[in-house]
């Protein structure tokens, strides 16, 4: 029998401590600054939670890449959308001036805001890229009100964590950590290439992430909650896409 | 340090728990001492690091392979530069049906959307290779098995080394005696390239398609190209993994299937001369 050299003992010792230091340290870490995402459970859970606490601990104030004007695709590609419901076409045909962005949730002040309102609170215009899940992308310059400003009108209380928000049509809703909701780039888009944002590219308001794939950035946006937990929302798991499989996080 | 510290780590139970005829076993390659290697014709081949790390290596890289397959199929048309979709002409086009009814492809029906598992098994996946590699790497540089077994030695480092040794497989010469034990100069360049080249750019091209991680670091995107660029060297790099993979299993079926397996399972080798 070959006897236990000290060094391999000390090596052993050491990385074994390290390995428990580490485990306990990013347990206790990730539940501090909220580095688990609402679909942590399931067979995919700890890839999901490897991420999520990945781009958090590396990401959470980057901006995205913005491009020159000349880069602007000529040729952007809208997806297709579901057929939209007789409320949103009674909506279009009054040229959208009755469309409202309800605020509500954990807010001091919930505001119901017109697309003038909106117009009158902020603006911001940033040409960046959309990036689709399936593979494609294009490059707009999108126009619209911070989503910060928003929030601060309506008097965020630190209490709240996620902000989910709907689109008109009822099958589709998301929600963002409170880091993409506050960051800078998180547009309330109203705007497209110097015209009004047109309806297959999610007019008359669409919310833009571009730190995120284009499932995030929902289109035909009408209602925003400010939340603690996303438990009471659908089936808890953050937002519609995570019901269908996908990821909450799509920051990759 | 005095000895009496380690009294209580040299007391026969624990030095028999960590030794390599309990726990120990896995972390040790298989020895055999001289009075043993008399009266078995088997040898030591790879190391239990190398066989745990090479199956890893193969669930992760049979799942990346069948999940990215399966993300194409959303939208099987490669661009050149920043963006790309249905409007703009494709670098290339792979001639298959898509899961989406967005995109032309000649066909008249659509696949099922298998998008949702395929991106979580990927990226999940990919995290298992990250920390394989990571274990694989730093274990490999400690012991000395990426330094010993798969630097060419100071006599293969010549463009002759690689020259006869692709000689001898145009005219199936059995292996060297030597190459029992040790892999040869294409064995070893190959498996260098593909640890420290070809897995390297498979995650640099992987991390350039991830919107939040180019916001961080742009420059990972911006090197290759653009984010289009970044993803058909993506796909390109994955089809050279295959053609590895191919050869790989080639090779090993060539030499020996069973003897091979036996190896990359057990630890051990048969000699050729003892082979049955």
């Amino acid at each position: 029998m070959k006897t236990l050299s000290r060094r391999k003992l000390i090596t052993t010792g050491l990385s074994a401590a390290a390995g428990f230091t580490g485990l306990a340290v990013a347990s206790r870490l990730s539940s501090r600054y909220g580095l688990i995402p609402p679909d942590s459970a399931g067979f995919y859970g700890p890839g999901e939670t490897l991420t999520y606490a990945a781009q958090r601990l590396l990401t959470t104030h980057s901006l995205a890449r913005e491009f020159s004007r000349g880069s602007i695709s000529t040729m952007p590609f809208a997806n297709e959308v579901p057929p939209l419901g007789a409320d949103f076409k009674l909506h279009q045909a009054a040229g959208f001036s009755e469309w409202r962005l309800t605020v509500d949730g954990m807010v001091a002040r919930p505001l119901s805001l017109s697309l003038s309102d909106l117009r009158h609170l902020s603006v911001r215009s940033q040409i960046t890229e959309v990036a689709c899940e399936e593979g494609w992308s294009y490059i707009a310059e999108w126009i619209g009100t911070p989503l910060i400003d928003v929030l601060l009108e309506a008097g965020i209380l630190p209490q709240a964590r996620y902000l989910v928000y709907f689109s008109i049509d009822r099958d589709w809703w998301e929600s963002i950590d409170m880091a993409d909701a506050l960051h800078p780039q998180t547009l309330l888009t109203w705007g497209m290439n110097n015209g009004d944002l047109p309806v297959p590219f999610g007019g008359p308001l669409r919310m833009r992430l571009p730190r995120q794939l284009g499932y995030k950035s929902l289109k035909y946006i009408h209602h925003l909650t400010a939340t603690d937990s996303l438990k009471r929302f659908g089936q808890g798991l953050g937002s519609a896409e995570p019901e269908a499989g996908y990821s909450w996080f799509a920051g990759i | 340090m005095p000895a009496r510290t380690c009294r209580l780590a040299a007391h026969p139970a624990i030095v028999w728990l960590i030794s390599r005829h309990s726990v120990g076993a896995l972390w040790y390659a298989p020895r055999v001492t001289p009075t043993t290697a008399a009266r078995t014709v088997e040898a030591p081949r790879h190391s239990a690091l190398v066989r745990v790390t090479h199956w890893l290596t193969v669930l992760c890289v049979f799942a990346l392979l069948l999940s990215g397959a399966e993300i194409i199929v959303s939208h099987p048309r490669f661009y050149w530069g920043e963006t790309g979709n249905v409007n703009i002409p494709p670098l290339f086009t792979i001639p298959i049906p898509s899961s989406r009814r967005t995109v032309p492809t000649g066909y008249s029906y659509v696949m099922p959307d298998q998008n949702g598992w395929s991106r979580s098994l990927h990226f999940q996946t990919a995290w298992l290779l990250v920390f394989t590699g990571l274990a694989y790497g730093a274990a490999g540089l400690w012991s000395g098995h990426i330094k010993n077994d798969l630097l060419p030695t100071p006599a293969q480092r010549r463009w002759p080394a690689y020259r006869d040794r692709i000689l001898r497989y145009l005219r199936r010469s059995p292996p060297d005696p030597a190459e029992e034990l040790s892999y040869n100069v294409l064995q070893r360049t190959a498996y260098l390239a593909v640890i420290f080249l070809l897995f390297p750019l498979l995650i640099w091209t992987g991390l350039a398609l991830s919107p939040s991680f180019d916001s961080a670091f742009p420059a990972t995107v911006h090197l290759l190209g653009g984010r289009q660029s970044a993803r058909t060297l993506h796909f390109f790099l994955s089809a050279a993994l295959i053609l590895f993979v191919i050869a790989h299993v080639t090779m090993v079926a060539l030499s020996g299937f069973r003897s091979r397996m036996r190896a990359i399972v057990t630890g051990r080798a048969l000699p050729t001369e003892k082979r049955p």
